[in-house]
């Protein structure tokens, strides 16, 4: 065991001597309260240490001792429906034996350690099994079956293996390597946070990430496996769209990072998420969610890890051939982290401060998203889809961490206040996000939805484009100016941004839309247009068709039930014929 | 044990090196003693091997390195808490200036408190009636949140503050409450604004005041709205009672920061504030909310004032990143004399949408709120519009929702300092208004509240 002294405190920075022996990036527990601490640099054999715990009453001569192992995770039955915070320390748990406030120092497994899971094997006795089969499983949740693997590095023959109830820790069976020793299995497993787990092959994403909202699906959709970004100044609603996707997305299991975030916005999440029904699988939300909660007052520097831990336990139910999405609010603020320790470190700062590895760091963490093989014999396909806030100082996306996210994230939804002034939500604006999957989704909407699918979105991006260049023209000499038919367009415009993009989270019909419905709702809007523009030909007035009360149905359609919609929206296309019929003409044809 | 040193080496600015020092503390507090016998506080900022840096509390004046001590206490910054605090004057280090008698010290504090755990957090959702329209309609405060008031110099922060200091309830409780005042460097004036008001309507002997004016020590600056937080917590969750926190003005304290990081010549984020201000004010705010295990609250109305009126300005942006949401305040409407001020739309309550609707407030809320937003932005669009184009320009509907907006901004935000409005007359205001738009317009209702409330033809 190594033990050190500290030598110098300076906030989350604690530097200590005697530590020669130690390894770059061990965990050290450090003073008599046994404060978390990582080894960041070595000089000599004074280690720089971050700390993630309070450093307040640590001073010279306080022990430091290194535990001999890098920051890691404990991955197995139990990480669903807990929250953790940023070094994986259950928070529950943490609120019923210690009380509402963290103190420090405070040692948990981050699994429940008597906790019993019954264990399914599906290997046996004699199988040889790689790095990744899969040996059996343990229903975690109802709608997760959690499968043993063999850890990442290790083979062999199994030699003894039981089904039955046991502990995360209990033996269920023991592995014979080839150079005859034997291990036990259990159903616990550790990996590494700053080491992404290893696959087999990377696969690109063909597949829609599915998220029921409106604009994302149908605009800027994101494929599983892919990268997303959101940036946006306070008050834009970024954090109401990332909850909208942990609880919408058709993904297999949410991991929700709320990093440098609001408390109240995790305990939002947490009590309201056991309440919400998945709309796949008819169960509770929270039986496919994991948390991990490392709130603004909580220390940074756990701040910086918390990123890493989300990561790793989504990279480890990937490794099941699951479909994952990592939520990250706010990677601003995990950047902040790195600036802050980059700062005590004395390091020589890149842009507005922050360190030069930022873009490098967050390359890093966006690249271990992507659709892949697994490691196993079965060659099982898994998803790990990346969703990173950003909050950008001021608003002003020229600052250094939007850029450096915006060269690595494939969707970019930016978010704008002017949009949520106006509570036009969610506040993604149309102009300037993009999406560089559209693409290699065309087949997948053509064969699933419809065939013109991508040319009727085509159709609202261009309709939403023309719209902003009339609107400059009526800036300058006003609507009467346009002729009818640019009038109509502003009109079916208007129509989409309201009826179409704008989607109410707080409305229980609204909040999520499917894509059949999406797909009608379209539709019903480029059909009115259609009918519309067929009575302006044979001369009726724009502003007659601009006020007729059929509109109002339109506008209220995206909120009709999934269950009766075809036959709502049926009906409003008969009211639709009967209104223009029935508008007065003029003139001559 | 009490270590005394005599080994000052450097005093630059706010900060002093002291050699040759063992078992001392990161975030101690010390004692100078000068030759003269004043005492002057200190706190440790950093420990490296046996040189220790401090912060000092008060001016270095008269400072002698020669012959001046330090002693290191033991422990942090403290501040006794007790229900004995209620009614008491403190200044920025927690010291009684009111000539009244020492509080008792039987139960001492960190003043830097320790986080709250998110799993052991309510999540806050009874409406606070403020009696102010612009608030309770559209903006709605419920107990447990943080909500700042950005405004700028010669803006009238302060009387809305205490309007609502004055006026806040939550409807069909008769709970204890108390309201906790943080002075941070601002004026005499300003401060005896807001005693003299708490004077008058009898508020004082549940008031909690601690009072760092512009003429105290500017680094004091950075203890005082944590005293006020740790007494607000007291009182709060261990007193069970509903506290009120106001502090203002924020700005200040994130300008003493700033000098305190400038000296140390750290490396500056944007516009010279230290990096870590974000979490230096997450700390602060974060202590507002509800707990489990406690009847009480922290709701917070943290006060800052925006330089240049600029909204992205680091401490506003900053703030408006952790608060949960923001009231703005608006120098055009102020011109125009409609009081208070609140510059509705970039203004945000983020967690009205738990703390209203039946059984709350009332079933129309939400819809109706969503709609007066939006029509009250499409109204200033249209009637910048109009600036440009002049009225003719303006299809029928778009001159109605130019009326509307006009009509709103006279009669819905404007209210002045003094008049309380129920919750149900703000709504039924709201309805008046609408009812300038046609029927069709009110899409963001539910058809069978419009029905029910709707008042135009």
């Amino acid at each position: 065991m190594i033990e050190g002294r500290i030598l110098k405190v300076s906030g989350p920075l604690v530097i200590a001597e005697g530590m020669r022996e130690a390894n770059m990036f061990d965990v050290v527990r450090v003073g008599d309260a046994k404060l978390i601490g990582e080894i960041i640099e070595m000089h000599g054999d004074r280690a720089s240490i971050q700390v993630y715990e309070e450093t307040a009453g640590l001073g010279r001569g306080d022990v430091v001792i290194s535990t001999g192992a890098p920051l890691s995770v404990e991955l197995g039955p139990g990480l669903i429906s807990s929250i953790y915070d940023g070094i994986q320390r259950p928070l529950e748990t943490m609120a019923e034996k210690y009380g509402a406030n963290i103190r420090r120092g405070i040692d948990e497994p981050a699994l429940n350690r008597d906790k019993k899971w019954f264990f399914t094997p599906t290997a046996s006795y004699g199988d040889e099994v790689q790095a990744g089969d899969v040996l059996g499983f343990v229903e975690e949740t109802p709608v997760i079956r959690h499968k043993i693997m063999v850890p990442p590095g290790k083979s062999g023959t199994v030699a003894e293996i039981h089904a039955g109830t046991f502990t995360v820790t209990d033996t269920v069976g023991k592995l014979k390597r080839k150079d005859g020793t034997v291990e036990p299995i259990t159903l616990m497993q550790k990996w590494p946070v700053r080491r992404a787990r290893p696959i087999a092959e990377k696969l690109p994403p063909v597949e829609p990430l599915i998220s029921g909202q409106r604009v994302i699906d149908a605009l800027f959709p994101l494929a599983k496996g892919g990268t997303a970004c959101v940036p946006g100044p306070f008050g834009s609603g970024k954090t109401v769209v990332q909850h909208q996707l942990a609880k919408w997305s058709d993904v297999d299991l949410v991991v929700y990072i709320g990093c440098g975030e609001r408390g109240n916005e995790m305990t939002d999440v947490l009590r309201e998420f056991p309440e919400l029904t998945d709309p796949r699988t008819g169960k509770s939300l929270m039986a496919r969610t994991v948390l991990i909660a490392n709130t603004s007052d909580m220390p940074v520097a756990a701040r910086e890890a918390s990123v890493y831990t989300g990561i790793t336990i989504a990279e480890y139910y990937r490794d099941m051939g699951l479909s994952v999405a990592v939520i990250a609010d706010s990677t601003s603020r995990w950047a902040e982290a790195l600036r802050e320790m980059s700062g005590r470190l004395e390091e020589m700062p890149g842009e507005e401060g922050y360190p030069a590895y930022l873009t490098s760091r967050l390359a890093q963490f966006y690249e271990r998203a992507g659709k892949t093989v697994c490691l196993g014999a079965d060659r099982r396909i898994g998803t790990l889809s990346a969703i990173g806030a950003v909050s950008p100082q001021g608003g002003d996306i020229s600052e250094p961490v939007t850029q450096a996210t915006l060269r690595i994230v494939k969707v970019f939804w930016g978010l704008d206040s002017s949009l949520a002034y106006r509570r036009h939500f969610p506040a993604i604006n149309w102009l300037n996000s993009y999406s560089l999957y559209r693409d290699r989704l065309t087949d997948w909407f053509g064969e699933n939805i419809a065939t013109d699918w991508i040319a009727k979105t085509g159709e609202i991006a261009r309709i939403l484009g023309q719209e902003s260049d009339l609107q400059e023209i009526v800036k300058l000499v006003g609507a009467d100016a346009l002729s009818p038919d640019d009038r109509m367009t502003l009109e079916t415009a208007q129509s989409i941004r309201e009826d179409f993009l704008q989607q109410n989270a707080f409305d229980g019909d609204d909040s999520y839309t499917s894509l059949a419905k999406m797909y009608a709702l379209m539709n019903l809007i480029f059909s009115f247009d259609k009918k519309a523009r067929a009575a302006l030909a044979l001369g009726a007035d724009v502003s007659d068709i601009a006020a007729l009360p059929v509109r109002e149905r339109i506008g209220r359609a995206k909120a009709v039930p999934e269950a009766t919609y075809q036959t709502v929206f049926a009906e409003i296309e008969n009211e639709v014929d009967a209104a223009l019929a029935a508008l007065p003409k003029g003139g001559t044809v | 044990m009490i270590r005394e040193y005599k080994t000052i080496e450097e005093v630059a600015g706010p900060l002093m090196l002291i050699k040759q020092v063992d078992g001392v503390k990161y975030d101690e507090l010390g004692e100078i003693e000068l030759p003269s016998g004043e005492i002057r506080r200190c706190r440790v900022l950093e420990v490296n091997g046996r040189n220790v840096l401090v912060q000092l509390f008060d001016s270095a004046a008269g400072l002698n390195l020669a012959q001046s001590r330090v002693r290191f206490m033991g422990h942090g910054v403290e501040l006794p808490v007790s229900e004995h605090m209620l009614g008491r004057v403190m200044n920025g280090l927690g010291e009684p200036i009111d000539g009244g008698a020492p509080l008792p010290r039987d139960c001492c504090r960190d003043i830097n408190g320790t986080p709250m755990n998110p799993a052991a957090r309510h999540y806050p959702s009874e409406f606070i009636e403020t009696g102010v329209s612009t608030i309770d309609g559209l903006n709605t405060l419920v107990r447990g949140q943080k909500l700042p008031i950005f405004s700028g110099s010669g803006l009238p922060h302060a009387q809305l503050a205490a309007q609502i200091a004055r006026q806040a309830k939550v409807r069909g409780t008769d709970e204890k409450f108390a309201v906790v005042f943080a002075a941070v460097g601002i004026t005499f004036e300003e401060a005896d604004f807001f005693i003299s008001d708490f004077k008058k309507t009898g508020a004082i002997d549940r008031t909690v005041l601690f009072i760092n004016l512009a003429s105290d020590p500017a680094i004091e600056r950075i203890t005082t709205p944590r005293m006020a937080l740790t007494a607000a917590e007291h009182l709060a969750f261990d007193c069970d009672m509903h506290v009120l926190v106001i502090m203002t003005d924020i700005t200040n304290y994130a300008e003493a920061l700033r000098e305190v990081s400038a000296a140390r010549k750290e490396v500056p984020g944007r516009r010279g504030y230290p990096g870590y201000l974000y979490t230096d004010l997450a700390t602060m705010y974060e202590r507002a909310g509800r707990k489990a295990g406690s009847n009480g609250s922290i709701t917070m109305i943290p006060i800052l004032s925006m330089p240049e009126d600029d909204k992205t300005h680091p401490i506003p942006d900053l703030t408006g990143y952790i608060t949960e949401g923001q009231i703005i305040l608006s120098r055009e409407l102020y011109r125009k004399g409609f009081l208070p001020p609140v510059d509705l739309l970039p203004s945000l309550s983020r967690l009205k949408d738990k703390g209203i609707g039946v059984g709350k407030t009332r079933e129309d809320h939400a819809g109706t709120m969503n709609q007066l937003f939006a029509g009250y932005a499409r109204g200033k669009e249209a009637k910048e519009l109009m600036v440009v184009l002049g009225e003719a320009a303006l299809s029928p509907i778009d001159r109605l929702y130019a009326k509307f907006a006009d009509a709103f901004e006279a009669e819905y935000v404007n209210q002045g300092f003094t008049e309380r409005r129920t919750i149900e007359e703000t709504l039924d205001l709201g309805w008046k208004l609408l009812s300038i738009l046609p029927r069709t317009e009110l899409k963001r209702i539910k058809p069978e509240l419009v029905d029910k409330y709707y008042k135009g033809e």
